[in-house]
């Protein structure tokens, strides 16, 4: 017992504990809020297991199908993006800016995709890579305007995203449009070969949209990591982002490292929005508005600590909450609860000095047993 | 003879440290008490107990002889105890009078504030006091010093008979420094109580009647100013023999280092700080720059490194023309800088000790190959400064920066700029709010680096450094250097003087 309360009161081990304790408070919230509507939180739980792993508690030991691998595939296709617009608010936030603009950069980062799979024609393999990268410098180039207003000018990005965030959803529309063979809601599909989509992947997941976007996320968590932890270029980047009048003492580049760093993180977003294109739905959209993608990463990031493993644990949690939508409503909960974690977590994960202090209390005092 | 305030025993205890442990502080009726002891001491601690900020987890408080419990500081404010802090609380954009009147206004009729029945009662308690504040003029415009008469004011407006002065003069001029004591003094007469916080022992012995040192949180005794030397208080405070005269041979000057020619620099507000400024700095020298803050100096210093634009004028090193190049040009070409501000300037808090030593050279061999970083040769560098310069800190290299003391901090700056043996080495206030033990010890490492023949740029506020520590001084008066003199052919009663503007003959005539 003393053990444990040493281990909980221990500072090292809360930058897992706190998201942890706010995830926990979250759902607690969230089933109470179930109560009092007269709902049965136990649903809530059983939705979220069957989204992320696929197996329907419930039907365990009935005759009913207890598992359908189908949602364990959808868990992922939900989470991918996340993930990426997860960590490019953490790419961004370890220099000291906020990127609000994911989800402009996702937009972009979709168009330019779409133009890429449909206006070229190159081998297999290649292709979806060169949609990717086309995706990538797209939301780059997203990011790359704020960041560089920023260093040059002095603007601040989160005004500078915000307003972009329009701009990208507007543009976007025009040009989808514009593609020829576009509908009014959609352009059309994209060759085969330009896409992630594998009838593998779907196959082993009952039919799934899983893609091989996964293989992104897993090469663009071990990038961040490495950059951030190992290289000259992270240690700048955060010094800039702890200190930026200690750095420039340093003799570093403070405002080329503020743009560098949001042209990066609008790349990650950029590579989501490809991802949505070439995985997800296999052509590009017209959106009515915000998919919330990028304010979502904000989420992702913040509960991630802006770490590269946190942004996939976070991401993964979201995109689980997501796709658990759809199967709640399936037991009549209104998926507006699902928002009701997100966001209590959220809160409770800004809440983590009041946290801290009441896990430091919980310190075994020397002669106390 | 009565006692104002009685504290004792006083245990405050802080996650992991004893901040006091068994403090007594007894301080007579009409006296003034010197609170006496290093940073970390806890001398902050048993005040804000004093004053109700923090619970003490044993003893007692007893003001005027009765016991009491000192909840939050409006407890403290009704017991009549005052407190003016280190860094001034006032409204910059406020009248002293607003100031003062602020959350105790006098009233009219619809809650009107009476300004008139304020500003006749601030005038009336000025003038008692000697304070001779103005009571309409606005914060921003008047010096620190009246910014400083204007909080004791404030304090005496509350009716408070037991003031506390934390540090009061660390942001003063020497002219200004008498004029407080002078000022404290009248306080007592008056018959108001006096506690003083201060770590330099020759204010306490110009007018405490009695101190009490603190050492690690720990009570070590009191004594009668009278009849102790600085010397036994400072060893009181430090727990050992402390010596204050730095010890250095005569320099020997050798070539030209730095060269500052017609030099302009604007302040962040684009207003001409340094206003054509010549100076030289020879290697096997330190040469300093005195004045009062605001004078231009920092913006000077900043000028040379590289953190602030060059209007006009030149900076060569070593025979090559300087101004235009980027601080990473400069720190390569062989310029060190122990910065004004170590927190802001110096350390990046949030990283560990080792990150912060490589913090100019991260990307140079042996810590980075290809862009990677080489932790084990950073740890290596580190593990040896930190051993070189004795600085303490509780996991080593891997410590947190923002966790150490103001003293180990700096002692990392200082280990990291003097490895790199920087031709020219600029220290801008290189020992600010250290204690006896860090300042005698960074001294005595900024003479070696002299008699190794480096050039040193001094900057300090405090003139017993830059008495003790130069061998030329520059004067900076309103961005100009108004003379330039020997340091052992002066005293600090010229130098304040020519501090506030007057040139060396000036003084000699008026003397």
């Amino acid at each position: 017992m003393n053990k444990l309360r040493n281990f909980l009161a221990n500072e090292a081990n809360h930058s897992f504990l706190i998201p942890i304790i706010a995830i926990a408070l979250g759902f607690l919230a969230g089933s109470v809020i179930m109560i009092f509507s007269g709902l049965n939180p136990i649903d809530l739980f059983t939705s979220f297991i069957r989204a992320v792993t696929g197996i329907n508690l419930p039907n365990l030991f009935t005759a009913g199908s207890a598992f359908n691998a189908r949602y364990f595939g959808e868990f992922f296709v939900y989470s991918i993006p996340l993930i990426l617009t997860g960590l490019s608010v953490s790419f961004a936030f370890r220099t000291g800016l906020f990127n609000i603009g994911g989800e402009g950069q996702v937009m972009i980062g979709a168009l330019a995709a779409s133009y890429a799979g449909l206006m070229l024609s190159l081998p297999p393999v290649i292709f979806p890579v060169v949609v990717l990268l086309a995706g990538a410098t797209g939301g780059a180039f997203w990011g790359f305007i704020p960041g560089i207003l920023k260093a040059k000018f002095r603007v601040h990005e989160v005004v500078v995203t915000i307003m972009l965030n329009y701009t990208a959803l507007y543009v976007s529309n025009y040009y989808i449009r514009a593609l020829p063979e576009s509908s009014s809601t959609r352009t059309a599909d994209l060759p085969a070969r330009a896409t992630l989509q594998s009838d593998f992947l779907s196959s082993i997941t009952n039919n799934s949209r899983l893609h091989w976007g996964f293989l992104v996320v897993i090469v663009c968590a071990v990038l961040f990591y490495f950059i951030i932890n190992k290289t000259t270029f992270g240690y700048e980047l955060k010094s800039v982002g702890f200190n930026p009048l200690a750095s420039e003492y340093a003799g570093m580049k403070v405002q080329r490292n503020a743009a560098l760093s949001m042209t990066i993180a609008g790349a990650l977003s950029g590579l989501a929005g490809a991802i949505l294109v070439v995985g997800t739905f296999g052509y590009g959209r017209v959106l009515g508005s915000f998919e919330n993608y990028g304010f979502d990463g904000i989420a992702v990031a913040l509960v991630g600590g802006s770490t590269a493993l946190g942004s996939v644990l976070a991401g993964l949690l979201f995109g689980g909450l997501k796709a658990s939508q759809t199967i709640m409503q399936i037991s009549r909960i209104p998926r507006d609860i699902a928002i009701i974690i997100i966001a209590i977590i959220i809160v409770f994960v800004a809440m983590k000095y009041p946290i801290k202090q009441a896990l430091i209390k919980l310190k075994v005092e020397e002669g106390e047993q | 003879m009565a006692y104002a305030i009685e504290m004792l025993g006083i245990t405050k205890e802080f996650p992991g440290i004893k901040a006091n442990d068994q403090v007594d502080l007894k301080v007579r009726e009409g006296e003034i008490h010197a609170l006496l002891g290093e940073n970390g001491a806890g001398k902050s601690t048993l005040m804000s107990v004093l004053f109700g900020l923090y619970q003490p987890e044993e003893g007692e408080i007893k003001v005027r002889g009765e016991k009491v419990e000192i909840t939050d500081p409006k407890v403290a404010d009704k017991l009549g105890i005052g407190m003016v802090h280190q860094h001034f609380k006032l409204v910059e954009d406020f009248t002293v009078t607003e100031n003062i009147i602020l959350g105790d206004e006098p009233r009219k009729s619809f809650r009107r504030i009476d300004m008139k029945s304020a500003r006749d009662k601030v005038k009336e308690i000025s003038d008692l006091y000697g304070l001779r504040v103005e009571a309409d003029a606005k914060i921003i415009d008047i010096s620190v010093g009246m910014q400083q008469r204007a909080e004791i004011l404030k304090t005496l407006y509350r009716k408070a008979d037991i003031l506390i002065l934390d540090e009061p003069t660390a942001v003063l001029t020497p002219q200004e420094i008498r004029e407080l004591m002078k000022i404290m003094k009248d306080l007592v007469k008056e018959g108001k109580t006096i506690v003083l916080i201060t770590h330099k022992l020759r204010e306490i012995k110009e007018v405490a009647d009695r101190c009490t040192v603190l050492r690690k949180g720990k009570y070590i005794g009191t004594v009668d100013v009278a009849e102790t030397s600085e010397e036994e208080m400072a060893e009181m405070m430090v727990g050992r023999e402390v010596s204050f005269e730095v010890k250095k041979e005569p320099a020997k000057p050798k070539e030209v280092v730095l060269q500052l020619k017609d030099l302009w620099v604007k302040d962040s507000r684009k207003l001409d700080a340094v206003k054509g400024l010549s100076l030289e700095v020879r290697a096997g020298e330190i040469t300093s720059i005195a004045g009062i803050d605001g004078n231009g100096q920092s913006e000077l210093m900043e000028a040379i490194t590289g953190l602030r634009e060059v209007e006009k004028g030149s900076i060569i090193l070593n025979g090559e023309s300087i101004e235009k190049l980027s601080t990473r040009q400069k720190t390569l070409k062989g310029i060190g800088h122990i910065p004004e501000d170590r927190q802001k300037r110096g350390l990046v808090l949030d990283f560990n000790l080792e990150e912060n030593m490589i913090l100019q050279t991260y990307f140079q061999a042996p810590f980075s190959k290809n862009g990677i970083l080489q932790f084990d040769e950073i740890r290596k560098f580190s593990d040896d400064r930190i051993k070189e310069f004795d600085v303490r800190s509780g996991q080593g290299s891997v410590s947190s920066a923002r966790g150490m003391s103001g003293g180990n901090q700096q002692k990392a700056i200082v280990a990291r700029e003097l490895y790199r043996s920087p031709d020219l080495l600029i220290a801008a206030q290189p020992t600010r709010g250290l204690d006896v033990g860090a300042i005698e010890y960074i001294h005595e490492r900024l003479i070696e680096e002299r008699d190794k023949g480096r050039a040193i740029l001094l900057m300090s506020l405090e003139l017993d450094e830059v008495l003790n520590l130069s061998d030329r001084i520059a004067v900076i008066y309103e961005g100009e250097i108004v003379d330039i003199v020997q340091a052992d052919k002066t005293d600090e009663n010229q130098l304040g003087l020519m501090m506030a503007g007057s040139k060396k003959k000036e003084v000699e005539e008026v003397e």
